[in-house]
């Protein structure tokens, strides 16, 4: 009889023998949530791709920012994926979704090129070819889950974010809906730990990803910043710093913090470092559907707070119920990002 | 490829067969790029190349009519890898806008966090994304004759960092399989908490504002960063002679290789680190501060230092079009004729710049791009010179040396030279870099400048951390100073993105922004033919490169043109394609060097 070590017959091969990640950046985005992943160590990319987690089948991943292959070499498993032959494939699509629609000609954003018309392949048809043939689609970051900075009002562009364009109730070919994972950019480790809550699903080793009404891991977004915040104790001492720099609650110099659903100020951006209150910084609300145009300007007080920090005796439901509003408010998207053919941003483009 | 058309009008030139190959799109850096050449292998040499890119976004667009104090926080967004140089230039010009000075400490504290950005950014450009082009797998592929010489070649300095061969390097550097890939990644990692430690997060920055800082600067903060930096230091012992050896070794096994990528010396460089001994942040004063940055703005023409004045550097920047998706704004409102010295200001300046996007099909005989093409006018010869950043690092070293004017015991400036000090770490003594002036603006001598800034910004980060210390030891912890939006102003900032010279220009009015138009390195280096016909730095330099790659046609990597783009570190949603398509040979006229279109 064969050798094995002692606990051999704990490591179970992934039932999905090879999963592949078909990463687009090509969305109005700035590659920040591919430079994010490569930040993040739990997991880290390399302890995916080289298999140091058990359980995991092989992953291969194909993303621009990372990629050893170049131009069509590298096209390849775009043109696999869209016909079928890249099985099983993970969409994950970075950057907001311009519209197309509004203008005669031309491209707002594209990767690679047509062979037959020699013009660019714009980022909306990848996601056409590619969605209908994923295992899961992925939004990383708050440009790609709801429109972000790209889709502000007098946007020219018509931008909005993946479930906008197909649909709020989208399910893939494997029945799941839209996975989002916002930020700007997304924290390193939310986005590698939902990626592979994911593949161990795929790998029947999870069931359902959990996720809310705006399609977020709950376990990530369910609590606010200010739940996890270090500088909470000040706010409920009434104890509010009046200037940048001080180390107490920043809530009355813009900081958005109670009615944004976030996790930064508890997990740290990364290593348990940094973050926005909890090291100085005001939250602006990046992770939410209403960001930016309902956080700006930034820097004023929120409205909310100046009721709620001023009532700061009252605890309990009247101050969660006010807080419940704005949640809601700030997790509605603008009216303007849609993929109908009209742009109605309030930018008036003279030549499109 | 039929839309790649009409090149071929001019002066009559012997008949070459050129085969289109388009890269698209140009993986491993940050946005979108695509290259689209023609090469003539039987001369092996690039024929002709055109940059594009794939996106806009509409910032200058948006940002009309918003709040100026929100302009660091949107603006950060136009890069996912340099977001925070934008944040911080963003800064410089509302602290011009608003009248406000910060205070010393918060100035410091925003160098150290600069600093250590370009540690992060560099090294992990360098290593994992350009480091791939220079990997075992890479050039087994592309020239399996220049690894046989490197299994071969000792390393110079492998008593350092302990690769014996050349080619042991190059196994290091395979993608995720290799050591040092792997311990560069990890690397990037602790000068990213360095940075999160100054600004909050990586790349988006929380605690940057006008004014200051919201950083709370305690004995802790600056602990945790030391020991962070001095892990660093002594990485970049062990980093700087390996490439010193791997570059070496390139110019030895290709004789010719200076030629990759080499074009004009035409550097630009904005300055960096601002001293807030100097920095007041008014115009008036801006040509003194600018001599005071701890990296020297200048321009670099032909290898003389033509300016290190940064209000000569503003009034002379242009934009011109030609081959972008946009309607010109010659004829368009005029923010400001003059600026606070009473210069005029030209309507191509940024400044006065209105932005009218035309999206259009992509016509290489004609707009091929979103990128606009930036230009310095220089007053001597009448010339719109089509500067290149080098993706930073050269211009840098280079406008910094020739100035002769830092001088902070971690550095010094010789006038031909940049000395670069560290001190004894755990396992290595102290050691001086001397990054001397090269014979080529090249790829090889970009990527090298890159290894060495890296070298620099961690001596810089030694003496930012020192004087920082300073200030909190003397008690003055105040990071922040308090303003009002003034109802009317124009500003400027100006700043070193991680890749090259970055300038912010906003006009306020009625308190929101009036205009405002960021211009990063990307636009400098990946711009389009201009209106003069004049290519920009990619396309030119890509057209001046020869082709080393021992493979034909059929199995044609580019992998000197790779090279050639890749050393000047692009970063922007744009794109540079490389088509082999099938291998479609074009007999056509060609004039080498592309002239002037009309």
């Amino acid at each position: 009889m064969e050798q094995v070590p002692y606990g051999h017959k704990t490591q179970k091969p992934s039932p999905v023998s090879e999963v592949h990640i078909v990463w687009m950046t090509s969305g109005l985005g700035c590659d920040g949530d591919s430079v994010s992943i490569t930040a993040a160590t739990q997991p880290s990319i390399e302890d995916v791709l080289l298999g140091a987690i058990p359980g995991l089948p092989k992953v291969h991943l194909h993303n621009p920012v990372l990629a050893y292959e170049v131009g069509d070499d590298f096209l390849k498993y775009w043109h696999l994926a869209a016909e079928g032959k890249l099985n099983p494939f993970v969409l994950v699509v970075e950057g907001s979704i311009p519209n197309e629609r509004i203008k005669k000609q031309g491209y707002w954003a594209a990767l690679g090129t047509d062979s037959k018309t020699g013009q660019p392949i714009t980022t909306n048809e990848w996601i056409d070819r590619l969605a209908p043939k994923a295992l899961a689609v992925v939004g990383a970051g708050t440009c790609a889950t709801y429109g972000g900075i790209h889709a502000m009002s007098g946007n020219p562009t018509g931008s909005m974010g993946l479930a906008d364009y197909l649909g709020w109730d989208w399910r893939s070919i494997a029945g799941l809906p839209i996975v989002n994972v916002p930020g700007c950019p997304v924290q390193p480790d939310n986005f590698m730990e939902t990626l592979l809550y994911l593949l161990y699903q795929v790998s029947g080793l999870a069931p359902m990803i959990p996720l809310d009404d705006q399609l977020r891991p709950t376990w990530l977004f369910g609590a606010t910043v200010h739940e996890g915040c270090d500088r909470a104790g000040y706010y409920e001492q009434g104890d509010f710093a009046e200037v940048y720099g001080s180390p107490k609650c920043i809530v009355k110099l813009g900081c958005w913090g109670p009615v944004v659903n976030c996790n930064v100020p508890k997990r740290g951006w990364m290593a348990g470092l940094g973050g926005c209150p909890n090291v100085g910084g005001i939250c602006i609300g990046c992770t939410m559907p209403g960001f930016p145009d309902k956080f700006m300007p930034f820097m004023d007080a929120p409205p909310g707070s100046k009721v709620s920090a001023g009532s700061i005796g009252v605890y309990g439901r009247a101050i969660r119920a006010l807080r419940s509003i704005t949640n809601s408010t700030v997790n509605k998207e603008p009216k303007w990002r849609h993929p109908g053919p009209e742009l109605t941003t309030g930018y008036h483009p003279r030549a499109y | 490829m039929s839309t790649i058309t009409g090149t071929v009008k001019d002066s009559p030139t012997k008949t070459k067969n050129l085969v289109e190959m388009n890269w698209d799109p140009i993986t491993r850096i940050v946005g979108s790029l695509g290259i689209f050449t023609k090469i003539d292998f039987e001369n092996r040499q690039v024929a002709e190349c055109h940059s594009t890119s794939s996106i806009f976004r509409g910032y200058s667009i948006f940002m009309k009519g918003k709040d100026p104090r929100d302009a660091h926080f949107i603006t950060s967004r136009i890069c996912g890898i340099c977001g925070d140089n934008h944040a911080t230039c963003a800064t410089y010009a509302q602290n011009m806008a608003f009248g406000i000075r910060p205070p010393a400490i918060a100035e410091w504290i925003v160098n150290l966090g600069e600093a250590a950005e370009y540690m992060f950014d560099h090294n992990i450009f360098q290593d994992n994304l350009v480091g791939v082009d220079f990997c075992e797998q890479m050039v087994k592929e592309t020239n399996p004759g220049v690894l046989a010489q490197a299994e071969k070649t000792a390393s110079p300095h492998s008593d350092l960092h302990g690769f014996r061969t050349i080619a042991d390097i190059m196994r290091a550097l395979n993608p995720f399989t290799g050591t040092f890939y792997r311990e560069a990644l990890q690397m990037s990692r602790l000068t990213r908490e360095m940075f999160c430690l100054m600004e909050g997060r990586h790349v988006h920055p929380s605690t940057l504002y006008p004014g200051g800082v919201g950083t709370v600067p305690t004995i802790q903060l600056f602990t945790d960063y030391l020991v962070r930096l001095m892990k660093y230091v002594e990485f970049m012992k062990k980093v700087v002679p390996l490439h010193d050896d791997l570059f070496d070794f390139f110019y030895e096994a290709l004789p010719g290789y200076e030629q990759v990528g080499q074009r004009r010396v035409l550097l630009g460089c904005w300055g960096s680190f601002n001293n807030p001994a100097v920095c007041d942040y008014t115009y008036k004063n801006m040509s003194q501060w600018g001599d005071a940055m701890f990296v020297t703005p200048g321009v670099v023409v032909d290898g003389q230092l033509v300016t290190h004045d940064l209000v000569d550097i503003n009034l002379n920047i242009r934009i011109l079009l030609g081959s972008s998706y946009y309607d010109d704004w010659q004829n368009s409102e005029t923010f400001v004729k003059t600026d606070p010295l009473g210069n005029p200001v030209d309507q191509r300046h940024p400044w006065n710049q209105s932005t009218f996007p035309r999206p259009q099909k992509r016509d290489f005989g004609g707009k091929y791009t979103w990128v606009m093409s930036p230009r310095w006018l220089d007053k001597r010869t009448g010339d719109h010179l089509a500067l290149d950043t080098g993706g930073g690092p050269i211009a840098r070293f280079w406008a910094t040396a020739l100035a002769g004017k830092v001088d902070i015991g971690y550095i010094k400036a010789t006038g031909h030279s940049v000395k670069i000090y560290l001190p004894k770490t755990t396992s290595l003594p102290e050691v001086e870099f001397e990054w001397k002036i090269p014979k080529w603006s090249n790829a090889i001598e970009r990527d090298r400048a890159r290894t060495y800034f890296q070298a620099y910004a961690a001596a810089a980060a030694l003496y930012f951390a020192e004087q920082a210390m300073a200030e909190l030891h003397a008690g003055r912890t105040k990071t922040w100073t308090d303003f009002k939006v003034p109802e009317e102003a124009i500003a400027c900032g100006f700043h070193e993105a991680v890749r090259g010279v970055l300038s912010h220009h906003v006009i306020i009015r009625d308190h929101k922004i009036a205009n405002y138009h960021p211009y990063p390195p990307t636009p400098w280096n990946a711009n389009p033919r201009d209106i003069y016909g004049t290519p920009g730095p990619y396309e030119d330099a890509v057209q001046n490169t020869p082709i080393f790659e021992e493979n034909g046609p059929d199995k044609f990597k580019g992998i000197d043109i790779m090279r050639a783009v890749r050393s000047f570190d692009p970063c922007l949603p744009c794109g540079v394609h490389m088509y082999l398509g099938n291998g479609k040979v074009l007999e056509t006229h060609h004039s080498p060097m592309f002239g002037h279109q009309s």
